[in-house]
């Protein structure tokens, strides 16, 4: 391990690689921070500037990204009470209050810190476990990586799905049925392509999620007449105040950290499960940590009731990495696209990473921890600052974004047919969006639709035919276990709020 | 008697659906493979029962949590404007090359958007463009096409 550790810093400190990590926290917090537009808006822009490099540097400068939206996210939380990613909600509701106290500053600057040491503690985390349980999914046969994807799909859609369980799986199912257009894998027949050669390799990834996230997104903000930058002259006027923290805070934030990055972190490793759910839970169970008089103070600006949320939704961003990169199985929407990314340059994450490109490996999780210092120490002097670009109207920002995503495309295919279908898509999302389906586990249905035909594929060869791959295995029958409970979950859960 | 929307997009699914079905039990496979376990409709298979089933349900399950979308607030206009820009930008670009496209392009949306001060909105269309191409072509050396400028020199 040590010289793994060894690998990943000498490729992740290389002055190529610290530049990207200080382009993507910078890019990432600009784009984080106005609200609509998250880390999946944020990578996906990133990627036709990472066609030029070489793969770890490449997956380097989004994961900077990733961490850069979450911590923007938390900076229009605590300012407008806008947050820019749904895993910063919790994050108002004691960020905001605490502004509106006078101590903006001083609310930026705890949820930095917590965010930066719930990173760094679920790094740590990661940097342990990822080898480990590298050595453990090479146990991993077909019928189980069948049985996983299905419950990471069935995870995001109940965890995403706002109560509506049926509306995200029929996503699932729109994001396989998207995966299947053009030549099948093994025997090369062209499946959905209905004599389109265009369509002959199949929808490229990058379109999808350009379409379904940066496009749509931007759409949607025109569509809804939002102005993500109404009440940003408010912020430029505004004086932060101070970013000082004093010893009674840092007792507090030292109370809650640890325990709050350890449930991140274990809840950023579930399928499906991401920052929003951490931070949620994080909080509440903080809140039933406290005692009485602390407890008072939750929602009227609790330095606990910040530093949980802001600690744990950091601290799953690292964990949703360790499905990626040791079962190549990304848990997450974000780590979908990152997925996605990879396998556009010619890698294919799982187990085997770990021993063919170390280097990938490694320095994405060195990466990690060099994005956390990048975020303490050259963004949180800089958000007064930073926190003008909420002051860009939409009138500029919305073709900008939309310039990003077409030339993103264009950049691919040279040709227009792929800019069409964009538009297309991208329309179709907007209206999918507007009555609360989830454009999330589509994109993950998509990135593992190949996969999980390939899987069955082979579970249905090996058992000529037979469904009995489904409960041969323990593993297997496990993980089919929990994905049937929480469809019963999800099915018990709406007789419930019926009566 | 009024549907809601979810129930039509969940109906427009359902019809998406059949058709996909249809179109999956279609797909000519080798005559080897026909009678395999698994051949290239099996999946496409699974997948058109599983959207008709899944949006049957939603249809015929009573919707317990509604959503609401005021149609008063949505601005139809200045999307349609955009989508119009849009489909044009992508039907000239390989036309008349991406610089030019994209610069007017962006100006064109600046425009649509209300935005009316023309000094900036010229400076986030040409030179920004011109700048961004620079970026990508001449420091990331990112091939970007582009016939017009290739013919009037400024690209190699």
């Amino acid at each position: 391990m040590i010289e793994g550790i060894l690998i990943g810093l000498s490729t992740a400190l290389s002055l190529t690689n610290i530049l990207m990590v200080m382009v993507g926290c910078f890019a990432g917090t600009i784009i984080g921070m106005l609200p609509g537009l998250g880390p999946m808006t944020a990578i996906a822009l990133m990627i036709p500037i990472t066609y030029g490099f070489d793969p770890s540097t490449g997956l380097i400068l989004m994961a900077g990204v990733y961490y850069g939206a979450v911590f923007g996210g938390s900076t229009s939380s605590i300012l407008l009470n806008a947050p820019g990613i749904p895993g910063t909600v919790a994050t108002a509701f004691d960020g905001y209050p605490m502004a509106q106290q006078g101590k903006a500053g001083k609310a930026l600057a705890i949820a930095a810190y917590s965010s930066f040491a719930g990173g760094t503690i679920s790094a740590i985390f990661l940097l342990v476990a990822a080898p480990s349980l590298s050595k453990v999914s090479l146990a991993f046969r077909s019928p189980d990586y069948f049985a996983l994807m299905i419950l990471g799909l069935t995870a995001i859609s109940a965890f995403s799905s706002k109560g509506q369980f049926l509306k995200a799986m029929m996503m699932v199912v729109l994001g396989l049925m998207l995966a299947t257009v053009g030549q099948d894998s093994l025997s090369d027949i062209t499946r959905f392509t209905f004599n389109n050669m265009n369509l002959t390799d199949g929808i490229s990834f990058v379109l999808i999620v350009m379409a379904t996230f940066a496009m749509s997104e931007a759409l949607t903000i025109i569509f809804r007449g939002k102005d993500p930058n109404r009440a940003a002259k408010q912020i430029s006027l505004t004086e932060l105040g101070s970013i000082k923290v004093n010893k009674e805070e840092t007792i507090k934030m030292a109370k809650t950290i640890p325990r709050s990055s350890i449930l991140g972190f274990l809840i950023g490793v579930l399928p499906g499960a991401g920052a929003t759910i951490a931070s949620f839970l994080a909080y509440g169970m903080e809140r039933n940590y406290v005692n009485e008089e602390e407890k008072q103070k939750f929602g009227k600006g609790s330095v606990h009731g910040l530093s949980a949320p802001e600690t744990a939704n950091n601290a799953a961003c690292s964990g949703s990495f360790v499905p990626l990169l040791t079962l190549g199985i990304p848990g997450s929407g974000t780590t979908a696209v990152m997925l996605g990314a990879l396998l556009g340059f010619g890698i294919q994450p799982g187990p085997r990473l770990y021993q063919t490109n170390p280097e990938i490996f490694w320095s994405v999780i060195m990466s990690m921890y060099i994005g956390m210092v990048v975020l303490l120490i050259l963004n949180l002097p800089l958000i007064p600052y930073i926190a003008r670009i909420l002051a860009v109207p939409r009138n500029y920002l919305i073709p900008l974004i939309l310039f990003f995503s077409v030339t993103g495309i264009y950049l691919m295919s040279f040709n227009n047919f792929d800019i069409f279908l964009m538009i297309g898509i991208a329309v179709v999302a907007t209206f999918l969006r507007l009555y609360d389906f989830p454009m999330p586990p589509l994109i993950l249905a998509f990135v593992l639709g190949g996969l999980m035909e390939e899987t069955l594929r082979r579970s249905l060869l090996i058992s000529d035919g037979s469904p009995n791959f489904l409960w041969d295995r323990p593993i297997t029958l496990i993980i089919l276990l929990i994905t049937i409970t929480i469809v019963g979950w999800q099915i018990f859960s709406t007789f419930r709020k019926k009566n | 008697m009024r549907i809601s929307p979810t129930k039509f997009i969940s109906l427009l699914f359902l019809v998406l659906s059949v058709f996909y079905l249809y179109t999956a039990y279609n797909i000519q496979v080798f005559a080897f493979d026909e009678n395999a376990p698994f051949n290239a409709r099996t999946f496409p298979i699974y997948l058109g029962w599983a959207g008709i089933i899944l949006s049957s349900l939603k249809i015929i399950l009573p919707e317990k949590v509604t959503t609401e979308v005021n149609h008063k607030h949505l601005d139809y206009k200045s999307i349609i404007y955009l989508i119009i820009i849009s489909l044009i930008y992508a039907a000239v670009i390989l036309k008349i090359g991406y610089f030019i496209s994209t610069s007017l392009f962006l100006f064109a949306s600046y425009y649509f958007l209300g935005e009316r001060r023309w000094g900036l909105m010229f400076i986030l269309s040409f030179p920004f463009v011109a700048a961004f191409m620079y970026l990508l072509h001449g420091l990331l050396n990112i091939y970007l096409r582009d016939p017009f400028l290739k013919y009037i020199g400024v690209m190699g």
